[in-house]
């Protein structure tokens, strides 16, 4: 088994490949507004740092976020490439379940939160009773609507750094990293539990405006 | 293999997702995913809806594209995709799946220009495009007036149009007669049943000390909706018919006439005519009169290649390796503006032998 895991939902481009018992190789960059460009030359860094091919892999592993869209989407649409040219699986895994398993690699134990930045002053979120089991769907809120429910709790991730007073116990990691989600996923596909499906998570309508009758242009 | 490459083009710059299969000049596959129903409800191109859109069709359009051409992934000489201009997070997605595919079966990728596109596509119809060509391109995003010497690395915008595109005042129009989105389409049927001199609205730009190549629609459409507001004001019916004619003759006029104009200044004796308005029914035949007349020889590809496909990418991908251009590397970027005189985006290290040629790109409006 030789997983290649990506994300792209945070501001992170992070990159990883796991032969099933570890992390081979690994790389994370952040920089929220250069996904398209930094993905491709880190898959490629990674690949030859454990010195295979791309076509030695078995199974690619995408995170489906919830994350902001335009970023999220390099991901995914990659992901899903790399499956069609190369006739292996597609797995998706939900971005904040990466994240708390890495905040439990680290060593936290549940339960906690977890929190990314979704932008627009608002985070998406989920509660987790350990690292491997999520106790709610992600959902996207105002910080200062959490607080109360999730007082008392660690919460993980770049979304709880940003509100402090919503959330005084912010820890980290920051952002997601593609090792702790490929060893999830191996985790998981060994255990022989389905995975998501790589579709995204964009947990908010398109912003789209019906526009309002044309605008009169016959001065009154 | 080099005179007639195998190249796949991937093309999301708006609202279709297009995957084109080329050899040489033959198209062996166009598929098209378009979301242009679920923009109808908004009157126009949402780019958030464009781009999930293009997430969710773009390998199913790709893997239709192969079984569609009968050819292996694998016999590809390279791949082309639009890097702009277009809507950023909508390019976004073309370029990330065609990098990816691109570094999968380990073949050159080459990031090209969405308006040569258009222009090149016409290969697929009528053969190789003369040198130089003049186009005149007309679609919802751009109306512009190009002389490309060789559109892979040489096409110079002589005029474009300073406010709407056609395709927009297209849009705009429709809008006010209640016609739905997209306009072209439902004016042009209507229009059919008009007629085209029953009310003089306004040329754009056609004054004699105009700018000779650029364009003007905005003083036409706020006066076409002028019009309509008085006879609704006057509680008379609004010819909806001649309206729709005359509005479009008032557009074709100007488009063809600057074209043929360009043609006999710049002494060249062949014109083409794309992007989504160059499926105007009147805007070809107005084109043919008026080439015809003036001894240009006139090259319009059918409707389905005028507008947005993965074809003409793939037409202009296989033109780059045919001529050898230098590929992109896998930084490539999506470039929502990128400027019509960059026909690709070759990597940063890449060289191109043709020197001479780059040098003797001069700037005509300077
Ligand atoms: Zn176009």
């Amino acid at each position: 088994m030789l997983l290649l895991a990506v994300d792209t939902a945070t501001p992170a481009v992070t990159v990883a490949l796991h032969d099933g018992t570890s992390v081979v190789a690994e790389s994370g960059q952040v920089d929220a507004r250069r996904h398209g460009e930094l993905l491709l030359p880190a898959v490629d860094r990674v690949l030859a740092e454990a010195g295979v091919k791309l076509d030695a892999v078995t199974d690619v592993v995408v995170g489906v976020g919830p994350g902001p869209y335009t970023g999220l989407r390099v991901g995914l649409v990659t992901a899903a490439t790399f499956g069609s040219a190369l006739s292996v699986p597609v797995h998706g895994l939900c971005t904040l379940d990466g994240l708390a398993y890495a905040a439990g690699q680290d060593g936290l134990e549940g339960p906690f939160a977890v929190a990314t930045d979704a932008r627009r002053k608002e985070v998406y979120w989920a509660r987790y009773e350990d690292f491997r089991t999520r106790a709610t769907e992600p959902a996207v809120d105002r910080p200062a609507d959490l607080a109360e429910q999730l007082a008392g709790l660690p919460v993980v991730g770049a979304g709880a750094v940003l509100y402090p007073e919503a959330f005084p116990d912010a820890r980290g990691p920051e952002h997601v990293c593609a090792g702790a989600l490929a060893a999830l996923a191996a985790e998981r596909l060994a255990a022989g539990a389905e995975l998501l499906p790589p579709q995204p998570l964009y947990l908010r309508r398109p912003d789209a405006q019906v526009p309002k009758n044309y605008k009169v242009v016959t001065p009154k | 293999m080099a005179d007639e490459p195998l190249v796949l083009g991937i093309e999301t710059s708006c609202d279709e997702t297009g995957v084109g299969i080329v050899r040489g000049t033959t198209l062996l596959a166009d598929a098209v995913a378009s979301s242009v129903d679920t923009h109808a409800r908004y009157g126009g191109v949402v780019p958030e809806i464009a781009s999930r859109a293009h997430l969710e069709a773009m390998v199913p359009t790709i893997e239709r594209a192969l079984k569609e051409a009968g050819i292996s992934a694998r016999d590809l000489d390279g791949i082309s995709v639009t890097a702009g201009p277009g809507l950023a997070g909508a390019l976004l997605v073309g370029v990330s799946a065609a990098k990816a595919y691109a570094y999968a079966l380990n073949k050159p990728l080459y990031g090209v220009n969405h308006l040569a596109s258009h222009i090149c596509v016409d290969q697929l119809e009528h053969g190789p495009l003369p040198e130089p060509t003049m186009a005149l391109l007309v679609s919802g995003g751009h109306s512009s007036l190009l002389l490309a010497p060789d559109i892979t690395n040489d096409v110079r915008p002589l005029g474009a149009t300073i406010d709407d595109a056609a395709g927009e005042a297209f849009d705009k129009i429709a809008r006010v007669l209640n016609l739905g989105f997209p306009g072209g389409p439902v004016i042009d049927r209507l229009a059919k049943e008009g007629d085209p001199k029953a009310i003089a609205f306004p040329r754009g730009l056609s004054g004699s000390r105009d700018p000779a190549y650029d364009f003007s629609f905005s003083g036409l459409k706020t006066s076409v909706a002028r019009w309509i507001e008085a006879k609704r004001a006057a509680g008379e019916e609004v010819p909806v018919r001649d309206v729709a004619a005359s509005f479009q003759e008032a557009v074709v006029d100007v488009l063809t006439r600057k074209a043929v104009r360009a043609c006999k200044d710049e002494g060249v004796d062949h014109l083409m005519v794309g992007g989504g308005v160059a499926a105007n029914s009147r805007l070809r035949a107005l084109a043919e009169e008026r080439c015809e007349r003036a001894g240009i020889r006139l090259r319009v590809p059918r409707p389905g290649l005028c507008t947005d496909n993965g074809a003409m990418v793939a037409a202009l991908g296989a033109e780059m390796v045919a001529r050898g251009r230098p590929a992109s590397d896998l930084e490539l970027s999506a470039d929502s503006s990128l400027p019509v005189t960059d026909t690709h985006v070759p990597g940063a290290h890449a060289h191109d032998h043709d020197h001479v040629h780059e040098i003797s790109k001069d700037n005509l409006y300077s």
